[in-house]
C-alpha cells in the first residue's frame, strides 16, 4: 500500500504509488463537460471517478464542516466529498479527491485549504487533496499536468461547451419528445472512445469529431414556428454550471417553456488566462509568461473559430469569439475588473440581450464578494443601454428557500414572454 | 352568457379571493388569514363562493407564492403576483409611475415608465415585511393595528437596522429595555421598513412621481405611509379602494386560461389534500419512536431539580437575584439552603421596569417579618438599568452568574449552553474559569423567540405549540441560516402542506442544528467540549428541542427544571456571596410610590451622537443609558489617557488637511471609505506636492449613510461598502472638481512570504460599482485608475490616465517627485502607528491595564463602522491596539490557508504575536457579508487557540445597539480577570 508523504510545509502528497493505488473522486461541476474530463484524466492513467451524489445528507455535511459563512460552492463540494467518502462504499484509504484552484482575488482560491480543513475535522486527513490549476500550485509527484492532459482537457471542454449550446437549441423545439436527449446519449457514447485514447496528437484538432457532433443534433427535426422566450444564465461559475449549486435551474427554465442559453466554459479559463496578461501589462511582470499565455489563447481560438464556423454552417447560433466578447465589455467596465468571472459576467451579459436573449438569469452564491460588483453592480447600466434587458439576480444558498426562488424566476419569464409577444 | 372570472391570491400568511364582472368590476371579495392550513382555508373560501355565486363556470387563476405549487399541481392557470399587481393597477390609472406593495413576506417595487415596466422583488436577505409589523408588533405587546396607533404620537425617530428582522430586532429590544418611549420605537419600526424597501429594491432609481401603494401594512398602516410619503418627499399618493385584494383583482382580470366549475376545483382541492398524505422522505426521525421512549426521556430530565418551599415555612435570610434578559425577567429569592422562595418568569413586555416593579410588589406581598433579605443581585441585558432603579447591591455579567447556577447542577460542568428567547451563550469551562465564550451574532439568532412569535402567529401557546413536535412522524426539514430563511422554508414547508406538528418539529430541529452548526461550530461535541453538559435557558423548556440537541450530539445532557431561570439562580448565589447586613434594595413602601419617567436624547460630547435614554425614577434619580462613553453617563472623564489606536488613527488621519491660505490648481474630493483611510498620507501628499487641495467627505453616520442609499444596487454587501454612496454624495455637496476613487487590486507588500498582495473584491473595484450606479455622479469629474502603489514604475504609466485632458495636470518628473514624497509619507505613518503600538502595550504593562487588540481593517477605525467601540473599550478602561501596529512583531508565515490578502496577513501576523503577550487579547471584528471573514476569522481562531488564547470574534452590521458587544466585552474581561490570577472563580 502507498505510504503517505508530506512535502515540506506538512502537506499530504499524491505520489506515483496512489496513482496507481487510488482513486480520484472528482466533483461534478458541470454535466456536459465534466464526463469527458474523467476519461481524459482515465486515458493518462488515473482512476478517476465522477461523484452523482446529491442528497439532501450532502448538505448537512457541507455544514457541518465548513464556517457557515462561506459561499454555497465550497459547501457544496466539500459535502459532496464527505458524504462520499462516508456513504459511497470505497475504501477510505485508496482514495484521493480533486479539487480546481483558479486563483485570484476571490475566496474561491481557497477552496483547496477549505477542504483540507475540513478533512482534518472528519478525520480523514490521511486522504490526499489534489489541486488541479494551470499555474503550478501545489504540485504532486503522482499528478502533473502535461502538455498531453492539458490539451485533452481542453477539448473535453470544447466538446462540452459544444454539446450545451447544441442541446439547449434543440430541446425546446423538438418535434419528437425526447429526441435530443436520446441523441445526446447516443452521440456522447460515440465520442467517449477519444477521449479514452492514451495517444493523440495535441497539435491535430478533433475536427471530424465535432463535425459529426453538430450535424448530428441538426439532424433532429424541429419546430422553429413555436416562439419561446430566449433565457441566458450567467454568474458565479459554480452554480451557473452546476445543477447541484443552482437547483437544476436549467431544468426549471424548460419546464417553464423557455429555451435556455448558457455561455460557454471556455471563455471563462481563456478569459483568466488573459487575465493574467492584463496585469503583466498592467502591474508588470514576466514577459515570458505573457507571451505563452498569449499564443495559448490564441491557438486556442483558431481552434474555437473552425466550431464557430461549423455551428453556423448547421444553423445554430454562432456565439462570438473571445475577442468580439471582450469587447462588449468596453466602455460599460474596466478590464482590471477580474476577481472572480469580472468583467466577463457583464460582457456575457450584454452578448445575451444582442443575441435576443435579454432575459437573464444571474446567479450568485449568497454574499458572493466579485458579483456584488460585476453582477448586481451592473444591472442599471447595462439597463440604461439595452432597456429590452430582463435580468433576476438569484442568490443560492444552502438554505434559501426554493419557492423564493422559482417565485423571482417566474416573475421575469412572465415578463419574457409578454416582451415576445408584444413583438408578434 | 358572459362568464365571471375569480382571482385567488394566496399568500404567506393570508388567502383573497376575488370575483370580477366584464367591466373589472369586483362583485364579490373576501380576505382571510390561512393560519398555514392552506387547503382547508382555500375550501371554505370556495364554499362561500358556491352559496353566494350560483353561475355554473369560471374562469379561474391562481397567484401569490403559496398558490404556486397547488395551482400547478391541479392544472389552473397561475399569474406571478407581481404580474397580477401590474394588471390590476394598468386596468385602474396609467399615470402611475411607481408601485410600492408591501405583502406579509414580500416586498415589490414596480416602475412604469411609458411602455416599459420594470418590475422587482426584494432578494433572499431582505426579509419579513407585513410579518415582520407582527413579529414587532409582538415585542411591544400590542397589536399590529395599535403600532399604527402608537406611531401617531412619536417624538424621534431611532435609527434601526432596516436590513432585516432579525437585526431590527436586536435593535429594538434593547431600547425597549433600556426604557424607550413605545410611540418613538413603533415610528422607528415603520422608518426601518421605509428604509428597507428604498435600499433593497430601487437600487438606483428614484421612487417619485405619481406612487401607489398597495398591500395589507400600506392600506391599514397610515403612519406607515406617511413615512414613505415624507422619506420620498412624494406629492402624489394613490391608494386603490381594494388594497387589500388588489393582486386577487389583478388575477382575476388576468383570467383566461382555465374555465372551471366550483365544484370541480373543490374536488380537484380535495384530491390534493389526499395526495399531500405521500410522505417525502427527506431522511429525518421522528423525535420519539413510541410512547414508552417519551417517558424515559421525560423520567431522566425530572431528576435535575431544585426544589422550592412554601415561603411561610421558612424563617432566615433570603437573597435576591433578578434577570433582566432581553425578552424576559426572572426573579428568584433564595433560602440559605438552596431552596426557592419564590420565583417569577414573565414576559417584558417591552417594559422591564414596570416588570420588575410588580414583581418585588408581588415578593413582598408574601416576604414576611421572619425573612431578612441580605443581598440583591440583578444580571442580564438589563443589569445595569434595574440595578440602578431598584438600588440593588450589586450586578454582575450574566456569563458569569449563569456559570454559578451551573456549576450548583454540576460541579465538574465543562460546557453550558443558554438558548434564550434572544440569545444563544456558550461557555467552556476549564480548571473553574470561563475559557471560551461563543455567543450567537445578529445574523444566526435563529432563538426561542423565533419559535415563539411563528406559534403565536398560528394562534398556539408556545407550550402547547412544543408539545406538539412530540407526535411529529415526519419532521420537515427547515434549514439552518436566518431566522428570515426559516420563514421562508416554513413558507414553503406550509404550501406543500406539511402538518403543524411536523413543522414544530422541524424548527425544534432547526434551531438545535442552527446552535450547534452555526454558532458552536462543533462536529464532536464530546471530544471538543467535555461530557458534562447543561443546558438551560427558556427556550430548552421546549422537549422537542431538548430531544433533538441530545440526538444530534448523541449524548444526555442535565437540564435542571429552573431552565428559564437560570441567570437569577446565580445572581441570587452571587447575592449570597457577597451578603450584607441589610439589603440596600428599595423597601416595599418606597416602591409603592415608584415613579419611572424616559426621556431620549443625544449625547453631544463627541462625534459619536449616541442615542440617549435617561431614565429618572422618582423624579430625582437618573440613569443613563445608550452611551458608550462614560461620558455619556455624565460623567467626567480621566481615561483620554489610556493609548488607543482606533482614535489614534482616526485623529491622525483625518488631520492631513489642505492648507487654507495657497492657490490650489484645483480641489479632490476624496471618499472617507474602505481602503481610502489608510492610502490617505499617500494621496494627500501625492496631490498637494502637485498642487491640489484635498477635500473629504463628512464624518460616516446614518444620516450620511441614508444620503446614499438609494443607489445600492447589492443588498447584501457589508456596510463599509455601502457607506460610500453616502460619502461620495457628501462630496458633490462640498462641489469640488474632481472625485477621485482608485481600483486598487493589489495592496501593499509588508511580507515577502505571504502568497499575493490582493484586497478583497469588493474593496478593490468598489470605485467600479460607483461609476455604474450613481446617476448624481453626472456633472463632476470622477477618477477612478487602476492603481497599484508598491512599484514606482507601473505606478508612473497607471496615473497618467487622470492626468490627461480635461482632468488633472503635472509634469511627468513632478509625478514621479510626487510618488517618491507620497510613499515616504505613507511609511512614516505605518511606522507612527507601529511606534505608538509600542507605547501602547508599554502603557499597559506599565499600568496594569487590560490589553486588547481590536484586529480589523483599517477602515474600521471609522466609529460609525465600529460602533463606537473603541470608546467602549477605553471607558472599560482597556488599552486598545490595532492589527497594523503589531504586525511586524511576529511573522505568521505557515498558514491553513491562502495568504493572499494585505490586510488580513497583519491579521495573522499580529494573532501569533498577541498569543506571546500575557495580559493580552484578541478580537476580531468581522462585518457581516464578509465573505472573506469566514475564512480569516477560522485560521486567527486556530492561531490563538493553539496557544491557549480566547478568540473572540464581534460582528458589525448597520446594527447600532452595543448590547451583546457589551456582554461579551465585559465577559472577556472578567474572564482576563480569572485567567490572570490564576485562580478559580467559583
Amino acid at each position: 500500500m502507498a505510504q503517505l508523504e508530506y512535502d515540506e510545509f506538512g502537506r499530504l502528497l499524491f505520489t506515483e504509488e496512489m496513482r496507481k493505488e487510488y482513486t480520484i473522486l472528482v466533483p461534478q461541476m458541470a454535466p456536459y463537460h465534466f464526463d469527458f474530463l474523467i476519461h481524459s484524466l482515465n486515458s493518462e492513467g488515473y482512476k478517476a471517478e465522477l461523484l452523482k451524489n446529491d442528497s439532501y445528507m450532502l448538505i448537512e455535511e457541507g455544514l457541518k464542516y465548513s464556517h457557515n459563512d462561506i459561499c454555497v460552492p465550497a459547501m457544496l463540494v466539500i459535502g459532496q466529498f464527505i458524504d462520499a467518502i462516508k456513504n459511497g462504499g470505497y475504501d477510505k484509504h485508496k482514495i484521493a479527491l480533486v479539487i480546481t484552484q483558479t486563483g485570484g482575488g476571490c475566496r474561491a482560491s481557497n477552496y483547496v485549504n477549505l477542504l483540507r480543513k475540513a478533512l482534518k475535522k472528519a478525520n480523514y486527513d490521511y486522504i490526499p487533496i489534489i489541486s488541479l490549476n494551470a499555474n503550478g500550485m501545489e504540485p504532486n509527484p503522482g499528478f502533473k499536468v502535461s502538455a498531453r492532459l492539458l490539451f485533452k482537457l481542453a477539448n473535453s471542454i470544447a466538446i462540452g461547451d459544444v454539446l450545451m449550446q447544441v442541446v439547449n437549441e434543440t430541446r425546446p423545439y423538438e418535434v419528437n419528445e425526447g429526441e435530443t436527449l436520446e441523441v445526446l446519449k447516443e452521440v456522447t457514447s460515440t465520442i467517449i472512445p477519444f477521449f479514452e485514447r492514451k495517444k493523440i496528437n495535441i497539435w491535430k484538432y478533433p475536427r471530424k469529431l465535432i463535425h459529426y457532433v453538430i450535424k448530428e443534433f441538426s439532424d433532429i427535426p424541429v419546430d422553429k414556428t413555436i416562439k419561446k422566450p430566449k433565457v441566458g444564465v450567467v454568474g458565479e461559475i459554480y452554480v451557473k454550471y452546476s445543477p447541484l449549486g443552482n437547483n437544476n435551474l436549467e431544468r426549471t427554465l424548460i419546464e417553464e417553456g423557455c429555451e435556455v442559453f448558457t455561455p460557454s466554459l471556455f471563455d471563462f479559463f481563456l478569459y483568466t488566462f488573459d487575465s493574467s496578461v492584463h496585469d503583466i501589462n498592467k502591474y508588470g511582470g514576466s514577459a515570458k509568461k505573457k507571451l505563452a499565455l498569449k499564443v495559448f489563447i490564441k491557438l486556442i481560438e483558431t481552434r474555437r473559430e473552425f466550431v464557430r464556423k461549423t455551428l453556423k454552417k448547421y444553423n445554430f447560433y454562432k456565439p462570438l469569439s473571445y475577442k468580439e466578447l471582450k469587447k462588449l465589455a468596453k466602455g460599460v467596465i474596466d478590464y482590471g475588473t477580474h476577481s472572480g468571472e469580472g468583467w466577463l459576467l457583464t460582457a456575457e451579459m450584454i452578448d445575451l440581450v444582442h443575441m435576443g436573449a435579454p432575459n437573464i438569469v444571474c446567479t450568485q452564491p449568497f454574499g458572493c464578494l466579485p458579483n456584488h460588483i460585476v453582477g448586481k453592480g451592473m444591472f442599471k447600466k447595462i439597463k440604461e443601454l439595452h432597456p429590452q434587458s430582463n435580468i433576476v439576480a438569484i442568490d443560492y444558498d444552502t438554505s434559501a428557500s426554493e419557492i423564493n426562488q422559482i417565485n423571482r424566476i417566474k416573475l421575469m419569464i412572465a415578463n419574457a414572454k409578454e416582451n415576445l409577444n408584444k413583438k408578434k | 352568457m358572459y362568464i365571471k372570472r375569480i382571482g385567488i391570491d394566496i399568500g404567506s400568511t393570508t388567502i383573497k379571493a376575488v370575483i370580477t364582472n366584464e367591466e373589472n368590476e369586483i362583485i364579490y371579495k373576501t380576505y382571510k388569514r390561512h393560519m398555514s392550513s392552506i387547503t382547508s382555508s382555500l375550501l371554505s373560501l370556495l364554499s362561500e363562493i358556491k352559496e353566494t355565486c350560483v353561475d355554473k363556470e369560471f374562469y379561474i387563476n391562481f397567484t401569490g407564492s403559496a398558490g404556486m405549487k397547488l395551482a400547478h399541481n391541479m392544472g389552473i392557470q397561475f399569474t406571478q403576483e407581481v404580474i397580477s399587481a401590474t394588471k390590476a393597477l394598468r386596468s385602474f390609472d396609467d399615470s402611475i409611475d411607481v408601485c410600492i406593495e408591501l405583502g406579509g413576506e414580500d416586498a415589490k417595487i414596480i416602475f412604469f415608465d411609458g411602455i416599459n415596466i420594470e418590475q422587482r422583488m426584494n432578494g433572499t436577505c431582505a426579509g419579513g415585511t407585513g410579518a415582520f409589523i407582527d413579529q414587532m408588533a409582538t415585542l411591544l405587546n400590542v397589536s399590529s393595528g395599535e403600532v399604527n396607533e402608537l406611531a401617531k404620537n412619536y417624538e424621534k425617530i431611532y435609527p434601526i437596522a432596516s436590513r432585516c428582522g432579525v437585526f431590527a430586532k436586536s435593535d429594538i429590544q434593547p431600547l425597549l429595555n433600556q426604557g424607550a418611549r413605545h410611540e418613538d420605537i413603533a415610528v422607528s419600526i415603520y422608518q426601518a421598513i421605509v428604509n428597507q424597501t428604498i435600499t433593497g429594491l430601487s437600487q438606483g432609481k428614484k421612487i417619485k412621481g405619481n406612487v401607489a401603494f398597495l398591500g395589507g401594512p400600506l392600506t391599514f398602516a397610515s403612519e406607515l405611509r406617511k413615512r414613505f410619503i415624507e422619506t420620498l418627499k412624494l406629492t402624489s399618493v394613490f391608494i386603490p379602494q381594494d388594497g387589500e385584494v388588489f393582486v386577487a383583482l389583478g388575477a382575476s382580470i388576468a383570467a383566461t386560461e382555465t374555465k372551471f366549475s366550483i365544484e370541480k376545483v373543490i374536488e380537484l382541492v380535495v384530491n390534493e389534500t389526499k395526495r399531500e398524505k405521500v410522505n417525502i422522505d427527506n431522511g429525518i426521525e421522528p423525535l420519539f419512536k413510541d410512547e414508552a421512549e417519551y417517558d424515559t426521556f421525560i423520567k431522566r430530565h425530572s431528576k435535575a431539580k431544585i426544589e422550592s418551599i412554601d415561603i411561610s415555612s421558612y424563617n432566615g435570610n433570603a437573597y435576591l437575584g433578578i434577570d433582566a434578559g432581553s425578552t424576559t425577567t426572572k426573579m428568584v429569592l433564595l433560602s440559605e439552603d438552596n431552596k426557592i422562595l419564590f420565583q417569577y418568569y414573565s414576559h417584558n413586555l417591552g417594559n422591564p421596569v414596570e416588570i420588575v416593579k410588580n414583581a418585588l410588589l408581588k415578593m413582598y406581598e408574601e416576604v414576611h417579618p421572619g425573612i431578612s433579605i441580605k443581598g440583591a443581585f440583578s444580571t442580564g441585558y438589563g443589569e445595569q438599568l434595574i440595578k440602578n432603579a431598584f438600588n440593588l447591591d450589586g450586578s454582575e455579567v450574566e456569563t458569569i452568574c449563569h456559570y454559578k447556577a451551573a456549576s450548583y447542577f454540576n460541579k465538574d460542568v465543562d460546557f453550558i449552553i443558554d438558548i434564550g428567547g434572544q440569545d444563544m451563550k456558550c461557555f467552556k469551562i476549564e480548571n473553574g474559569v470561563i475559557t471560551s465564550i461563543i455567543l450567537n451574532e445578529a445574523c444566526s439568532s435563529g432563538c426561542g423567540s423565533f419559535i415563539e412569535t411563528f406559534s403565536t402567529s398560528l394562534g398556539y401557546e408556545i407550550s402547547d405549540f412544543a408539545e406538539l413536535a412530540i407526535n411529529s412522524r415526519n419532521p420537515v426539514d427547515l434549514g439552518s441560516r436566518c431566522t428570515v430563511f426559516m420563514n421562508s422554508s416554513v413558507k414553503q414547508a406550509q404550501a406543500d402542506a406539511a402538518s403543524t406538528e411536523d413543522i414544530s418539529a422541524g424548527l425544534a430541529i432547526s434551531v438545535v442544528k442552527n446552535a450547534l452548526y452555526k454558532v458552536i461550530r462543533a462536529v464532536d461535541v464530546k471530544r471538543e467540549f467535555g461530557e458534562n453538559i447543561i443546558v438551560q435557558g427558556g427556550t430548552f423548556y421546549n422537549n422537542a428541542v431538548l430531544r433533538s440537541f441530545e440526538r444530534e450530539i448523541n449524548m444526555n445532557v442535565t437540564r435542571p427544571n429552573i431552565s428559564g431561570l437560570m441567570g437569577a439562580f446565580g445572581a441570587s448565589i452571587l447575592a449570597r456571596e457577597n451578603s450584607v447586613d441589610s439589603s440596600q434594595m428599595i423597601t416595599k413602601e418606597q416602591l409603592d410610590n415608584f415613579l419611572y419617567k424616559t426621556k431620549s436624547a443625544v449625547c453631544k460630547k463627541c462625534s459619536n451622537y449616541c442615542q440617549l435614554t435617561v431614565n429618572i425614577f422618582n423624579d430625582s434619580k437618573k440613569y443613563i443609558s445608550g452611551n458608550r462613553c462614560e461620558k455619556g453617563a455624565g460623567l467626567l472623564s480621566n481615561m483620554d489617557d489610556i493609548p488607543n489606536l482606533y482614535l489614534y488613527k482616526y485623529d491622525r488621519l483625518t488631520s492631513y488637511i489642505s492648507k487654507v491660505n495657497r492657490v490650489y490648481k484645483g480641489t479632490i474630493g476624496i471618499p472617507l471609505g474602505l481602503n481610502m483611510y489608510e492610502n490617505i498620507p499617500f494621496w494627500h501628499t501625492f496631490f498637494t506636492a502637485l498642487g491640489y487641495k484635498l477635500v473629504y467627505s463628512e464624518r460616516s453616520s446614518k444620516t450620511l449613510y441614508e444620503l446614499g442609499q438609494d443607489s445600492i444596487p447589492s443588498d447584501t454587501v457589508c456596510y463599509p461598502a455601502k457607506l460610500i454612496h453616502g460619502h461620495i454624495e457628501s462630496l458633490l455637496k462640498k462641489d469640488v472638481d474632481f472625485i477621485f476613487y482608485p481600483n486598487m487590486q493589489f495592496n501593499v507588500i509588508e511580507k515577502s512570504y505571504r502568497d499575493n498582495e490582493y484586497n478583497c473584491p469588493v474593496v478593490a473595484h468598489y470605485p467600479e460599482l460607483i461609476k455604474a450606479n450613481m446617476d448624481s455622479l453626472k456633472g463632476t469629474v470622477y477618477l477612478d485608475p487602476y492603481i497599484s502603489i508598491n512599484n514606482a514604475h507601473s505606478f508612473a504609466k497607471n496615473i497618467k490616465s487622470i492626468f490627461t485632458k480635461g482632468k488633472l495636470s503635472a509634469k511627468k518628473g513632478d509625478i514621479l517627485r510626487a510618488y517618491d514624497k507620497a510613499i515616504k509619507e505613507y511609511e512614516n505613518y505605518r511606522i507612527d502607528v507601529i511606534n505608538e503600538g509600542k507605547r501602547a502595550i508599554e502603557y499597559s504593562e506599565k499600568h496594569n491595564k487590560n490589553l486588547i487588540i481590536l484586529a480589523g481593517r483599517p477602515y474600521h477605525i471609522d466609529p460609525e463602522i465600529n460602533h463606537g467601540m473603541a470608546k467602549l473599550l477605553r471607558s472599560l478602561e482597556c488599552v486598545v491596539v490595532s492589527e497594523d501596529a503589531l504586525n511586524f512583531m511576529a511573522d505568521q508565515s505557515q498558514l491553513n490557508v491562502i495568504n493572499q490578502w494585505s490586510y488580513h496577513t497583519r491579521l495573522y501576523d499580529t494573532a501569533k504575536y498577541v498569543t506571546t503577550l500575557k495580559n493580552a487579547n484578541l478580537i476580531q471584528l468581522v462585518s457581516f457579508g464578509c465573505g472573506l471573514d469566514a475564512i480569516t476569522s477560522d485560521e486567527v481562531k486556530s492561531i490563538l487557540e493553539a496557544s491557549g488564547k480566547l478568540y473572540t470574534q464581534i460582528k458589525i452590521d448597520e446594527v447600532s445597539n452595543l448590547g451583546t458587544v457589551n456582554i461579551r466585552i465585559r465577559s472577556l474581561l472578567s474572564t482576563m480577570k480569572g485567567v490572570q490570577n490564576g485562580t478559580t472563580r467559583i
